[in-house]
């Protein structure tokens, strides 16, 4: 098992006041990690640390180190278009982009410079069925993706996100205003995907973490108090802070 | 004493209905009273020939192609400028008090009387860089003066469009310039547009400015330097001076049906286009 990202002493500051304190954890290629913790516990930017997605954002500051593949990501020097491309990213609230189905999924590829039709074609097809979704949207591509309901813009936009080919996918509590249904397709995708990509799960459902994750990490405010197996966390965990969260006993 | 909000409802929707159509009733007036007194002359001898006798007779032929030039150059001028530098400000700028300057300026700019304008261009495009009285000149004058309201209605346009989209896109690994030109600008352009059909508007109806810069010669131009007379000038001139009653209201006709037809072409255009993204 080779390790996707080493994360040694990071810390994040919004306006000068700490995010992320001390963050130190590997993640392991091919796994699933599941992240939970309570509101504000730094999970979300956690994730956006790891695609540099926080930059957006005016007045932050990192310091220590993100390792991916053993370069670092914060080196002055990383392309960060680059890095995105290979960190793909899926947020809490579904946003397809204002046009079709098929433009949507084609987005990152047409980035990347693919123009031909086929090759375009043959990625939202293979995109979609590994998000589960080709079946249900197949005969409407040109439809706005806007007009898909909830947890078929969710899928949608997994799918957009793996015809970019990325090497890891953040999902921001993907499942949160999704019903059970479509919950567990994303469930399926992601247990599948795993094979082929490096997955963090952040998710306000412990049971989620529970059902999919390899690997399980607890956050709480801005610290990550432990992580493990899921198993051990979830039957066995080793700190008391931990154990109160997810029997729900957490203030 | 409370009044029951059935009643002010009541009175808020007598209110606002009425204040509605008495507006729609002055503009109808106008429209029906120009066109009442203009269309009876308006036909194609006056669509399609020179003016005689400084106006007094023949058509207006030469002041349609005036119309037709100066704005459309103008805009071809304001729009691209307006555009990039709305683009500029609200994209690659951080909000500071220089931004909050410059958009201070152009508030004002937009504010300023055209004839301002007229004189300024005057000044500096027909004598300082020697232009003469040109369509050149007028052009660049009208194009100054709209190019506060391009910037501004650009800007509003594209700070409308939801802030997910540019994050969705830049995690799709786009550059500032790709999320520009493949999200932001699509779904800005109907606010673009919008300014450029109310700049059109403007330019069109636009007499003082461009008095003193395009001129108001009633030869058919044949190059950027000629001078020529736009319809809305020539109704001016013919009105003011007293040449003739007639073709002043049927010159003012013709503007109006110009208009008109410009803003529905745009509206449908707009449309098919909003309908084809779906
Ligand atoms: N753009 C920002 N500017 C300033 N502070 C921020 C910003 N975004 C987040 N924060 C702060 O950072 C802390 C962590 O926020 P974060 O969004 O990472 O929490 P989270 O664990 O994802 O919470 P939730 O479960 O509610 O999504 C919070 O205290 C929040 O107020
Ligand atoms: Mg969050």
């Amino acid at each position: 098992m080779s390790t996707k990202f080493n994360i040694h002493n990071f810390n994040f500051y919004f306006n000068g006041s700490p995010v992320l304190k001390d963050l130190n954890l590997d993640v392991t290629s091919n796994e699933i990690l599941g992240v939970i913790g309570p509101a504000g516990s730094g999970k979300t930017t956690f994730l956006r640390s790891l695609n540099r997605m926080n930059e957006l954002e005016a007045g932050i500051r990192t310091e220590g180190e993100i390792l991916m593949d053993g370069q670092n990501i914060y080196d002055p020097e990383v392309d960060v278009a680059g890095l995105r491309k290979r960190v793909g990213m899926v947020f809490a609230m579904p946003v397809p982009l204002p046009m079709s189905i098929y433009e949507n999924v084609v987005y990152g590829p047409r980035l990347s410079g693919i123009s031909s039709k086929s090759r375009l074609d043959e990625l939202v097809e293979k995109s979609l069925k590994e998000a589960f979704i080709w079946d249900e949207v197949r005969d409407r591509l040109k439809l706005s993706g806007l007009r898909l309901s909830g947890g078929q813009q969710q899928r949608l936009c997994l799918a957009r996100v793996l015809a970019m080919k990325p090497e890891v996918i953040l999902l921001d509590e993907p499942c949160s205003g999704l019903d059970p249904i479509s919950t567990a397709k994303i469930e399926d995708a992601l247990t599948v995907l795993k094979k082929e990509y490096t997955i963090i799960l952040v998710t306000n459902n412990t049971k989620q973490a529970a059902r999919v994750a390899d690997k399980t990490a607890f956050f709480l405010m801005g610290e990550m108090i432990e992580v493990g197996l899921t198993r051990q966390i979830f039957t066995a965990p080793a700190k008391k802070e931990t154990h109160d969260y997810i029997t729900g006993r957490f203030g | 004493m409370r009044i029951n909000p059935r009643h002010t409802q009541k009175g808020a929707v007598i209110i606002l209905g009425g204040a509605t159509i008495l507006v729609l009733l002055i503009l109808a007036f106008i429209i029906i009273f120009i066109l009442e007194k203009g269309l009876p002359v308006v036909n194609l001898q006056f669509l399609s020939s020179k003016p005689r006798d400084l106006g007094r007779a023949g058509g207006i032929f030469p002041t349609i192609i005036g119309t037709i030039i100066l704005p459309v150059v103008a805009l071809l001028i304001a729009t691209p400028l307006g555009v990039f530098t709305s683009v500029y400000l609200s994209e690659y700028t951080k909000e500071t008090t220089l931004t909050k300057v410059i958009r201070f300026g152009t508030d004002c700019l937009a504010g300023i009387p055209s004839i301002i304008f007229g004189l300024f261009g005057y000044i500096f495009f027909v004598i300082t860089l020697q232009m003469g009285w040109s369509i050149l000149a007028g052009s660049l004058t009208l194009a100054v003066m709209v190019l506060p309201t391009i910037i501004r209605t650009s800007e509003e346009a594209i700070r409308a469009v939801p802030k997910v989209y540019r994050e969705v896109s830049f995690s799709l690994g786009a550059s500032g310039w790709q999320t520009v030109k493949k999200v932001i600008l699509p779904n800005a352009l109907p606010g673009i547009v919008t300014g450029v059909m109310l700049s059109i508007g403007r330019s069109i109806g636009e007499t003082a400015a461009v008095i003193f810069t395009a001129g108001s010669s009633l030869r058919i131009p044949t190059t950027a330097f000629d001078s020529v007379r736009t319809m809305a000038v020539h109704f001016y001139i013919l009105a003011r001076e007293g040449i003739s009653q007639e073709n002043a209201y049927g010159t003012a006709a013709t503007l109006i049906i110009a208009v008109l037809i410009i803003n529905l072409t745009a509206y449908w255009l707009m449309n098919r286009f909003i309908a084809r993204r779906g």
